[in-house]
């Protein structure tokens, strides 16, 4: 059952009694009205009730969807592609596999919108390696869709054709960054391409235009489509529109996926009220709040914001409303929506080596910084884990971290050094005195490393 | 190269999804490896003489990918999930007991052949942790007790590779 609180769009009829990923009880709930209200109008349309529902990315970034749909070149005379971002692999993140899963016409009926929009003609769903169910669940759902004329030729009668297909990755996180995905769809290895030249808006897959878009994006999509830009915009907060797909994970007494209005609730509410606090005897220490690449925040510190308007304000983390302008305010991004929760017992070097374990093994190792500065955050925090832990440790790592972040190919290198940087900068005393406080930790037996 | 003809007949059918056939390069390593149960040196010449590439441009994907695998893996191939949320829930120690139940490393397949064990990174399932995948099937929430039963489960006779 939803919680009160929540705001059900995407989601309303996930983990429903009897609601099924077929095409009939698609069909049931209104499937593909909203299909059918789009191709009654102009392409163009279209893509001006997305400007104006202000839908940005849930990818990551965040970027405004109908900007991205702007830029796109349409003069070249080349194919316009649509890529569906369904890679899902930043560490914390996990809505998109249950809108795969359990409501695949969704997405379905929001690429179709997408397509029309922008006069693509084809569309690839790259879909992450592991999720081998999601792939066959998505081409069931295209092969129905495709029965009843809402995907391929001539779709809904009208004289336009557009071919969806899946294609599976194969287990390397990197895939998710747009140019490697490209990359990875040309069938090379997915080494990101650099831009300039490789927007993908003008040099995409194939080298011509390309619009990449996360699963849940395209699913807001079709709720534009539905109910007109202007009243999407007025679900969640300016410039924070719609609602967002949260997913909650660590230590907390209920993790799982919320979807609430864009900063309509604060981290405290989020945790606190729909999430039911922490486990019992324990405190919440920190949180990373939008996926592992996110600058982790500390529960105590005050954050002094001075917003657009000249206003301000105070906060602690348990105040700062859920949305990206809000987070990246305190200094961390809204990022994938991936909140992952610490309290009081956790070792922040263990938690920190944890994650440097997956960067290091993540790079895709174009960049020397990346790759070699991501081992050695790795090394340096497994080293000290596994009791030869220096005083010095601390400022090595931030060292590294510094020389990697705005000297690479692709934002994997911010990814990989933002972690260590904030972790460091956070939690200094514990890596400072971790030799100590390992020894004075009571044993849990947990292991993170 | 012996593969089965519905395998063949796919791949016939997913090279037309790609205007460039390099495109088909990943969907052919992944429906030769579901057929033969691993990437052989002569599947990756079989692949690039299909695709009209070079088998450097084939094997390269093979090294890269972490599916891929160029020997063949157990009957049941287990993937304990590694990465932060589930090490928070305990999956260390259920890859541990696993390891244990199984006497195989991580990375290792059991000398009975019976199963491969791999601890791999995030599986986007990081809500329900600790998470285990066998073959195509998730488990979540998978404790010290729930692995022993799903390994028991494993050992039972019956316990073939999964259509
Ligand atoms: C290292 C890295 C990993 C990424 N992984 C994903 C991912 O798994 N899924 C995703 O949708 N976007 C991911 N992104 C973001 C994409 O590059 C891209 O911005 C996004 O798919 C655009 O879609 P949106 O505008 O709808 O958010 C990743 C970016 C980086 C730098
Ligand atoms: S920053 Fe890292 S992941 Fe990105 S291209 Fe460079 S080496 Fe590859
Ligand atoms: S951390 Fe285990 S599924 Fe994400």
């Amino acid at each position: 059952m939803p919680h009160p609180a929540e705001r059900r769009l995407i989601f309303r009829h996930i983990d429903e009694p009897g609601y099924t990923a077929d095409l009939p009880c698609y069909l049931r709930h209104g499937g593909y009205e909203a299909l059918k209200k789009a191709v009654a109008r102009k392409p163009e349309e279209l893509v001006d009730e997305v400007k104006k529902s202000g839908l940005r990315g849930r990818g990551g970034a965040g970027f405004p969807c109908g900007v991205k749909w702007t830029l796109v070149d349409r003069r070249s005379g080349k194919p316009i592609y649509l890529i569906v971002n369904a890679d899902e692999s930043e560490p914390g993140t996990f809505k998109d596999r249950h809108i795969i899963h359990q409501d695949p016409h969704q997405l379905i009926e929001g690429i179709m919108i997408a397509c029309w929009a922008n006069q693509v003609k084809q569309a690839y769903i790259y879909i992450r390696g592991e999720f081998p169910k999601g792939a066959r669940i998505l081409e069931q759902a295209i092969a129905e869709a495709r029965a009843q004329r809402l995907v391929g030729p001539g779709i809904l009668g009208t004289g336009y054709s557009c071919e969806i297909y899946v294609h599976r990755g194969a287990g390397a996180y990197i895939c998710g960054e747009e140019t490697g995905l490209i990359e990875s769809l040309e069938g090379k290895r997915p080494y990101p391409r650099i831009k300039p030249p490789y927007f993908p808006a003008v040099l995409g897959l194939y080298q011509c235009p390309t619009i990449v878009n996360n699963v849940e994006t395209l699913c807001h999509v079709r709720h534009i489509a539905e109910m007109g830009g202007e009243a999407f915009a007025r679900i969640g907060t300016p410039n924070n529109t719609g609602t967002r797909l949260l997913c909650v994970s660590g230590q907390v007494q209920r993790p799982g996926y919320y979807e609430v209005e864009s900063g309509r609730i604060t981290m405290g509410q989020l945790l606190h009220d729909l999430c039911g606090g922490p486990r019992p005897g324990r405190t919440f220490k920190a949180v990373i709040p939008g996926g592992s690449s996110s600058k982790i925040l500390r529960f105590g510190e005050r954050f002094k914001i001075k917003r657009k308007d000249g206003t301000t304000a105070d906060w602690g983390v348990e105040d700062i409303p859920m949305d990206f302008d809000s987070l990246a305010a305190c200094g961390s991004m809204g990022g994938s929506g991936g909140v992952i929760v610490l309290d009081d017992s956790a070792d922040m070097v263990a938690a920190l080596a944890n994650l440097n374990a997956f960067y290091a093994h993540e790079s895709c190792g174009q960049c020397t910084p990346c790759r070699e500065g991501s081992l050695w955050m790795k090394k340096i925090t497994a080293r000290m884990v596994h009791g030869d832990a220096r005083p010095g440790d601390g400022e090595l790592l931030k060292n590294v971290a510094d020389q990697i972040a705005g000297r690479t190919v692709c934002p994997f290198g911010e990814a990989c050094a933002w972690p260590t940087q904030s972790f460091v900068l956070k939690f200094g005393e514990e890596f400072k005195n971790y030799a100590e406080t390992k020894k004075a930790r009571p044993a849990d037996g947990l292991e993170l490393i | 190269m012996n593969l089965k003809p519905e395998t063949l007949q796919k791949i016939d059918e997913v090279i037309t999804h790609y205007p460039v056939k390099r495109s088909a390069a990943l969907p052919l390593l992944h429906l030769v490896q579901e057929d033969q149960g691993h990437v052989s040196p002569a599947a990756i010449e079989w692949i690039a003489g299909k695709l009209e590439l070079q088998p450097i441009n084939v094997y390269e994907l093979v090294t890269f990918y972490p599916m891929f695998r160029q020997q063949p893996a157990g009957r049941r191939h287990i993937k304990v999930c590694r990465t932060l949320s589930c090490a928070l829930a305990g999956s260390h120690q259920v890859c541990a007991e696993l390891e244990r139940q199984f006497d195989c490393h991580t990375g290792e397949t059991s000398a009975d052949g019976a199963v491969t064990i791999e601890f791999v990174e995030c599986l986007a399932s990081c809500g329900s942790g600790p998470v285990v995948m066998i073959d195509e099937e998730l488990h979540e929430q998978v404790d010290v007790a729930k692995a022993r039963t799903l390994a028991a489960q494993l050992k039972q006779p019956a316990a073939g590779r999964q259509p």
